[in-house]
């Protein structure tokens, strides 16, 4: 038996060889985990140490890695989340997909900080984890079905009440490029196509039981510092604006500034926005709010489509939704409503839940379908190639295309291929609105500047939750519309959010009247190390910067941080956000300056060391 | 910051029968029906108010073994994802304490304070009888020692309750053990009727 952490840690990893379908238990190197806290951290030095940079996303040789904080599985506010790392099936580069719900602590809970994953199962298989019992088991049963019913089913065949699930539906099993991993039904690890990655290693689902505990190195420590702060969100405004409208608000923000892309980003404010917002959520669909594990927040929506279940009866692949299900967050709400010009709430819900039990990223989803919209409008895309006229605003393609996605049928089969595959296919590269491959999330860099800083240098691909500029840039504090200061920001931003994503604590945290700052001491406490903020800060850097080095092996080059022509030279013509461009020239070289990057964007020598990189 | 957070991790159970219920019994009336005239202090589940969100177990695993570790917690919450509905429960404590009559060794007791029924652990021979007695399926049996384990109110100052989050779990004044089941179990029933008239 290994001798686990003192606390926090577990000290452990799985490691299941899925071809030979044998698993081991390992140590982790004890300066390791110092030097990169956990999670994503800890997943990346992996990644960097096992996997070359060049491998096919498809290859049995890439591997996938699961990953939990020190904090996760502690009642830590928001002590969820886990994340899988590996190379993005959409992009291409390292990716890091985090989700929350109930599996990552049920993982450390079953005694394992990482579980990572080689090789590719012969067949459809799933892996069972029950503490030390690890067995790779056949899932013929469930290939083909559905993130509800596999989950259900799993829980039956197993017996266990308990068991958490996290699984793909379709669209994984189809290498849809976009496809998540769903855990707990309706949480995802979204983005870049891990679940694409788990399809191609024939795995349908990863069903675990823990029974073990996590201990602390300094409880008394501990305790108080979590009451602190939990005692600091509990008098935070922003605390019950989050429990009480969820993530949709951030519709009515982004809709003020102009950020709120419409039609694939051609405008930057939505008419029917109101339709989609979270009062609208809230009044009309929900029927209760959700936590993840130890959430104080409960940011989550249950919504029911109750009487309207049978609305936009377009589906080839009937699904029992009588009961009730979860979302839109603000993300799907935006990729399925305003991108694709929408603005029926439950032709949205819909789709959310589709993408939900097909297994799909809703952002990609939804920006390549609108993609897809432009190309149609534009004539290139002509009514014999598709199934039913593509028109901005169509409830009914916005229904049916994400199921035939999900399935590769008719046109879908373009779509699963993402916006730019997609785009460059039909010879109209300009329609697709990313960065590294990956579609944009839900906010126009034109009206809030530093997300195109952020987007473009982004190691995922284009992302919002590395760096989220709106929260300087809607508060007063900085002009949404000029490059001044934001390279900075972000560098600094993406640095904290590393590591704090290394915590396993939910970055939402951040809107509920806590900071990295106040993980600070719960990790320190939890794990017996002395972290300081400036320590964070710190490894937030070496794991960003060891991220850079592995998509510059990779074949990244300085040409991959940057921004679609829509963005850089095309500005809206109505709202607040009228004749704003992005201006990236002026800020990616602030941005590598800062970073401590010479010109052409590679860590220099002198970073290296002093990141304590400089052998790598 | 709540006193269990770093008050010495509770010992499952009493270690010797220091108050044995029955006279605790004998002064308060337990006849079914009749209304109790001693006022106590009890736990009150409200499962609309649940999220789902663990910190009770988290909580009470912390009170019984020192870590986090849900799979000891003496509260366990039930998630009913298709309606929506999340079901924290945990033993009522009740007035007729089915385990202390099926106890054939007379290891649960009554606390000091009255409130609680416990598990005197000197007293417990693991025959699981108080399992199978409970209606609600509260007592549980604990692998590692094979003796009874259930809710023993931390002494008075429930973990679960102050680490609720939405005030799903509170700790107050009642009058009859599980009163405010007895209204969650009448919704219950009045939908089953209706159901059963549609």
């Amino acid at each position: 038996m290994i001798k686990s952490a003192t606390g926090g840690w577990t000290g452990k990893i799985l490691r299941v060889d899925l071809t030979a379908g044998t698993s081991s238990i390992e140590p982790i190197p004890e300066d390791w985990m110092h030097d990169y806290v956990g999670g994503r951290g800890l997943a990346d030095r992996y990644m960097y140490e096992e996997v070359d940079p060049t491998v096919e996303p498809y290859a049995p040789e890439n591997k996938m890695i699961f990953a939990t904080g020190p904090l996760t599985g502690t009642p830590v506010p928001c002590g969820a989340r886990y994340m899988v790392v590996t190379k993005g099936a959409l992009t291409g580069c390292i990716t890091t997909s985090n989700s929350g719900g109930h599996w990552g602590p049920e993982l450390k809970f079953a005694g394992y900080d990482l579980l990572i994953l080689e090789g590719c199962a012969p067949k459809p298989s799933y892996l069972y984890i029950y503490d030390d019992r690890v067995e790779v088991k056949d899932a013929a049963e469930y290939w083909g079905k559905g993130v509800f019913e596999t989950e259900d089913g799993l829980r039956e065949e197993l017996g266990i009440p308990n068991l958490r699930v996290a699984c793909i539906g379709p669209a994984g099993e189809n290498l849809v490029r976009f496809a998540c991993i769903m855990n707990d039904k309706h949480r995802a690890a979204g983005r870049s196509g891990v679940g694409a990655v788990m399809g191609s290693k024939n795995l349908k689902a990863i069903a675990v039981r823990g029974t073990q505990g996590v201990s602390i190195a300094q409880p008394e420590a501990f305790m108080k510092s979590l009451w602190e702060m939990r005692a600091a969100m509990d008098t935070d405004p922003g605390k019950k604006a989050f429990n009480d409208l969820g993530t949709a608000a951030t519709i009515d923000m982004t809709q003020s500034f102009g950020g709120l892309p419409t039609r694939n980003f051609q405008e930057g404010q939505f008419e029917d926005f109101e339709n989609l917002n979270g009062v609208a959520i809230r009044d009309t669909r929900m029927v209760a709010t959700k936590a993840c594990f130890a959430c104080t927040i409960a940011c989550g929506r249950v919504t029911q489509l109750g009487e309207h279940a049978d609305k936009f009866m377009v589906n080839m692949h009937p699904r029992n939704w009588k009961q009730a299900g979860e979302g839109p967050e603000y993300e799907a709400a935006w990729a399925l409503g305003p991108d694709t010009g929408v603005g029926d709430l439950d032709a949205v819900l819909k789709a959310n839940w589709l993408c939900n039990d097909l297994g799909m990223d809703p952002i990609s989803m939804g920006s390549t379908l609108a993609s897809a919209m432009e190309l149609y409008e534009n004539g290139v895309v002509t009514d014999e190639q598709v199934e039913m006229p593509l028109e901005f605003g169509s409830a009914e393609a916005l229904v049916r295309m994400t199921e035939a996605t999900a399935y590769r049928e008719g046109f879908g089969d373009e779509l699963a291929e993402g916006a730019k595959r997609m785009g460059d296919k039909f010879k109209h590269p300009e329609v697709f609105m990313g960065s590294k491959g990956q579609e944009f999330p839900a906010y126009d860099p034109r009206g809030f500047q530093g997300m195109g800083i952020a987007y473009a240098t982004c190691n995922r691909g284009a992302c919002h939750l590395r760096a989220w500029t709106p929260a300087i840039e809607s508060s007063g504090q900085a002009d949404p519309h000029t490059t001044e200061g934001k390279s900075e920001w972000v560098v600094e931003e993406q640095n904290k959010s590393t590591t704090h994503d290394a915590t396993g604590i939910c970055l939402f945290v951040g809107f509920a009247g806590a900071s990295l700052e106040s993980m600070v001491p719960l990790v320190a406490a939890a794990t017996g190390v002395p972290y300081t903020l400036d320590d964070f800060v710190h490894i937030g850097e070496r794991t960003w910067n060891l991220e850079r080095l592995w998509n510059l092996n990779a074949g990244m080059t300085k040409a991959d941080d940057t921004l679609p022509k829509r963005i850089l030279k095309e500005p809206h013509k109505t709202g607040p956000s009228k004749g704003v461009t992005v201006d990236l020239d002026a800020m990616l070289p602030i941005y590598y300056e800062h970073r401590g990057w010479d010109s052409e964007g590679v860590p220099t020598q002198e970073k290296l060391t002093e990141l304590g990189l400089g052998s790598l | 910051m709540p006193r269990w957070c770093t008050t010495v991790v509770l010992k499952k159970g009493a270690e010797s029968p220091t108050t044995v219920g029955w006279k605790i019994r004998s002064q308060t009336n337990n006849q079914v029906g009749l209304e109790r005239t001693v006022i106590m202090q009890m736990l009150k589940i409200v499962p609309e108010k649940c999220t789902g969100c663990m910190q009770c177990e988290l909580a009470c695993s912390w009170v019984q073994t020192g870590m986090f570790q849900p799979s000891q917690s003496l509260i366990r919450v039930n998630v009913f994802d298709e309606e929506a509905s999340y079901a924290p429960y945990t033993c009522l404590q009740c007035d007729e304490a089915w385990c202390m009559n099926a106890c054939p060794v007379n290891a649960i007791g009554i606390d000091p304070s009255g409130q609680a029924k416990i598990v005197i652990d000197s007293l417990c021979v693991g025959c699981h009888l108080c399992t199978i007695a409970c209606p609600f399926g509260t007592v549980f049996t604990l692998p590692e020692t094979d003796k009874a384990a259930k809710c023993n109110l931390c002494g008075g100052d429930p973990a679960c309750a102050t680490a609720c989050p939405t005030d799903a779990i509170e700790f107050g004044d009642g009058q009859q053990a599980g009163e405010w089941f007895e209204q969650w179990g009448d919704r219950v029933h009045s939908q089953y009727v209706e159901a059963g008239k549609a």
